[in-house]
């Protein structure tokens, strides 16, 4: 008892039931090419990506379709070899129309590789270039430009990266699969990162959870003495960044700033895989490894699937859903997206589908708030939801934001805690985006 | 979509994140109250005799109906399977004295619903504790009938049916600590047991309903404060070991303090508003002219929860 108090984490936070025992055991299978691919031209944080084909273009697998257009912004590669039959709007996983491109493939497959680098010679620029090419974005949610990531500003030294192999969220295992199927890949991968940053110690924050991973890590790592691993409490959001950083380091990023103004870069353990895989392999990011589980669909699976694959498609894979399905969500169920259309493809940092029966999701009737302060004990960021919430229901936004409504990350701790089954981050979402419009 | 999962689409659930939720409900929380105060209310049946169910009972009921009509009045939706009143019910019996009138007990449950709780807005708006609302109206309208004990079974003592601190206040008779904390002792129906409050208090600990912090800081400062006193005077004033087992302490501690509706929400908060509730509770023992003041305690800190929670807002991550 007293070793599980001293583990390092944070203040607040939940620990929901994890159901990763649906998939944690599963190896990663290939999920078969779809007839039809919709590779959205915006899967990443920023400015979406400038198409380079048009109706009629015949293209290949790995072959450059869309490129970056403005400093914060993505290459994007066809994930398949084919026809492209259209660029129209479609709904992506955040429900939200985005310009598409349609492919029809083709049945056999011409590859496109960009030529492998060499892992000791490479100097930080060619990392950094070639991560670009490759159009890698980070996969732990928020699908921000990695190339971008790994250029702070000239006067911020970076003292530590973390790799945030956490994996808070529960239901999915696509981290902790890759950690034990592609240990040696994820270590290479972040000493390349290391390099592009020119940091000489690396940190791997992960939750004790996962003790085959850390197995695995630990005998790994016993060549790579610049490498190190703490071992943090299984808590939501854990894998928050500011959340990792104050379990690691013990700083807190100040209101308002980025991690690297306390000198910390994180990366996800997919995108470390994912730089492996562009500099050794030469491979764009065109596959994506996820995690398809919850008690709706009949054979929860770890796949590897090609980027712009329907949902449609991978449901049918892994069995369909059965009787009693409710709700298919894409990334965890803490933060993911509910979608509503099956023929929405997934993108890059797809991290999961969840399909939800009416059982896991537990609903009850919402009741008055009872003050009873649960939301004000597990919020991370030691904000006071119950009062924000009751401040937007009655638009006064101003003393929300006094109360710094903004940084809230909706994790969504607060809401899941919530005994009056209050939708308080919902509320919080609605009152940041009406703000954003009154106040400014 | 012609492939065979095109049939659930129209099933599919909508909203926005997070999709999961904890097992509890405020119902859930409400009937694991009343669990928690069943081993109380067996002690008060087992001293003071099974009529004792009766007034609980009646006060159940009629802080249900109440309940039940003022939402009707207001055309409102009956919230009544929440539970929250039937809490409300049984705390207020628990605090009576045994044997007490019927008439008066439903009077006290109508009080405690309609001025304590729907008067301010129902479940979550209240400022005061409903149940000791209501008591403090019986205590000012019945003040014989609320003063008068009945002696308990099992009574180790032959003369008296005196509350403990009645027999220090005005015959400066210490109770031993035993019968306290067994609860054969003269008392409210469900303040007596020591024992059977702690069952149901850690119950609500452990389950994590009741913060813990409310209960310990009021814990320690009825040591720290009537420590003081027992220090300066240990004749003059009982020891704090006296001050923690007698009358409505350890009920108020574990269920009438820790009430969501009407404590702190923050940590800081909650310390606060317990320590000061056990300075007061001191205070009016030994200072008073009445032998009890826990009702009065918590329900003046009930009045400070709102300034206690401005002025302990936890600084935010990452601010200076």
């Amino acid at each position: 008892m007293l070793k599980f108090y001293t583990k390092k984490s944070f203040n607040g936070g939940v620990h929901p039931k994890d159901f990763k025992e649906l998939t944690k055991l599963l190896p990663f299978e290939q999920i078969p090419i779809p007839k039809q691919i919709i590779i959205p031209v915006s899967q990443h944080a920023g400015k979406p990506a400038k198409p380079l084909v048009r109706k009629g273009s015949v293209v290949k697998t790995g072959e450059l379709i869309a490129e970056v257009d403005g400093f914060i912004s993505s290459n994007i590669h066809s994930s398949v070899t084919g026809k492209v039959t259209k660029i129209s709007s479609q709904v992506n996983v955040n429900g939200i129309l985005v310009d598409s491109i349609f492919i029809d493939t083709l049945e056999t497959e011409e590859h496109i590789k960009m030529p492998a680098l060499n892992f000791e010679k490479i100097t930080p620029d060619e990392i950094k270039q070639r991560i670009k090419e490759a159009g890698i974005v980070g996969l732990g949610g928020a699908a921000f430009p990695t190339h971008v990531k790994l250029s702070p500003p000239d006067d911020k030294k970076i003292d530590y990266l973390i790799l945030n192999a956490c994996e808070c969220e529960p239901y999915i295992t696509r981290d902790y699969r890759l950690l034990i199927e592609r240990t040696q890949d994820v270590i290479y991968g972040l000493k390349l990162v290391m390099k592009a940053i020119n940091v000489k110690k690396a940190i791997i924050g992960i939750e004790d959870n996962k003790e085959e991973a850390i197995a695995k890590l630990k005998t790994a790592l016993l060549n790579f003495p610049e490498i190190s691993i703490v071992i943090l409490k299984t808590k939501y959001p854990q894998g928050a960044e500011k959340m990792l950083i104050k379990a690691i380091t013990g700083k807190e990023v100040p209101i308002g700033k980025l991690p690297f103004d306390v000198g910390c870069i994180i990366q996800n353990v997919g995108t470390v895989v994912s730089v492996y895989d562009a500099i050794v392999k030469g491979e764009p990011q065109i596959k994506a490894y996820l995690t398809v589980t919850g008690k709706g669909i009949k054979q929860p699976k770890n796949l590897i699937a090609r980027i712009g694959t329907p949902l449609i498609d991978i449901i049918n894979y892994c069995g369909g859903f059965t009787d009693d399905v409710k709700k298919v969500i894409v990334g965890g169920p803490m933060m993911g997206f509910a979608q509503y259309d099956l023929l929405t493809p997934i993108t890059k940092a797809t991290s999961g589908i969840i399909v939800l029966t009416k059982e896991e999701m537990k609903y009850f009737k919402e009741t008055n708030c009872l003050k009873c302060g649960k939301c004000v004990e597990v919020c991370p960021l030691n904000l006071i939801p119950t009062r924000l919430v009751r401040l937007i229901q009655n638009e006064k936004y101003q003393e929300a934001k006094e109360l710094n409504v903004s940084i809230c990350m909706e994790c969504g701790t607060c809401t899941y805690n919530c005994p009056a089954n209050i939708p308080l981050v919902q509320w919080i979402r609605l009152g940041k985006q009406k703000m954003s419009k009154i106040l400014n | 979509m012609e492939n065979s999962t095109s049939k659930f689409i129209n099933k599919l659930e909508l909203s926005s994140s997070p999709h999961i939720h904890s097992k509890w409900s405020t119902k859930k929380v409400m009937w694991f109250v009343v669990l928690s105060l069943l081993p109380p209310l067996i002690s008060g049946i087992i001293f003071f005799g099974i009529y004792q169910l009766l007034i609980i009972a009646v006060s159940v009921f009629f802080a249900i109906v109440t309940e039940a009509i003022i939402k009707k009045i207001r055309k409102m939706k009956i919230t009544i399977d929440d539970g929250s009143a039937v809490v409300t019910g049984i705390l207020l019996g628990l605090v009576l004295p045994p044997n007490f009138s019927l008439t008066a007990t439903a009077i006290g449950a109508v009080f405690s619903i309609a001025i304590g709780k729907e008067l301010f807005g129902g479940l979550g708006f209240n400022i005061f504790n409903p149940a000791l609302i209501g008591r403090a109206f019986l205590q000012a309208a019945f003040p014989v009938a609320m003063t008068t004990w009945t002696k308990p079974n099992f009574s180790v003592d032959t003369i008296t049916s005196a509350t403990p601190l009645a027999a220090y206040k005005f015959d400066r008779v210490l109770t031993q600590l035993k019968p306290m904390i067994i609860g054969n002792i003269g008392g409210s129906i469900g303040e007596t047991s020591a024992i059977a409050i702690l069952i149901g208090g850690i119950f609500l600990i452990v389950v994590k309903i009741v913060n813990w912090r409310i209960p310990v800081s009021m814990i320690l400062g009825m040591i720290l404060f009537s420590g003081i006193f027992w220090l300066i005077d240990p004749i003059k004033y009982p020891n704090p070991l006296f001050h923690l087992f007698a009358g409505g302490f350890l009920l108020g501690t574990f269920f009438m303090a820790t009430d969501w509706v009407t404590s702190p929400i923050t940590a800081k908060g909650m310390w606060i508003f317990g320590f000061c509730i056990s300075l007061i509770v001191v205070i009016i023992r030994i200072f008073g002219g009445l032998p009890e003041g826990v009702m009065y305690a918590i329900l003046i800190m009930n009045a400070f929860v709102p300034l206690i929670n401005r002025l302990t807002e936890p600084r935010t991550f990452g601010e200076k």
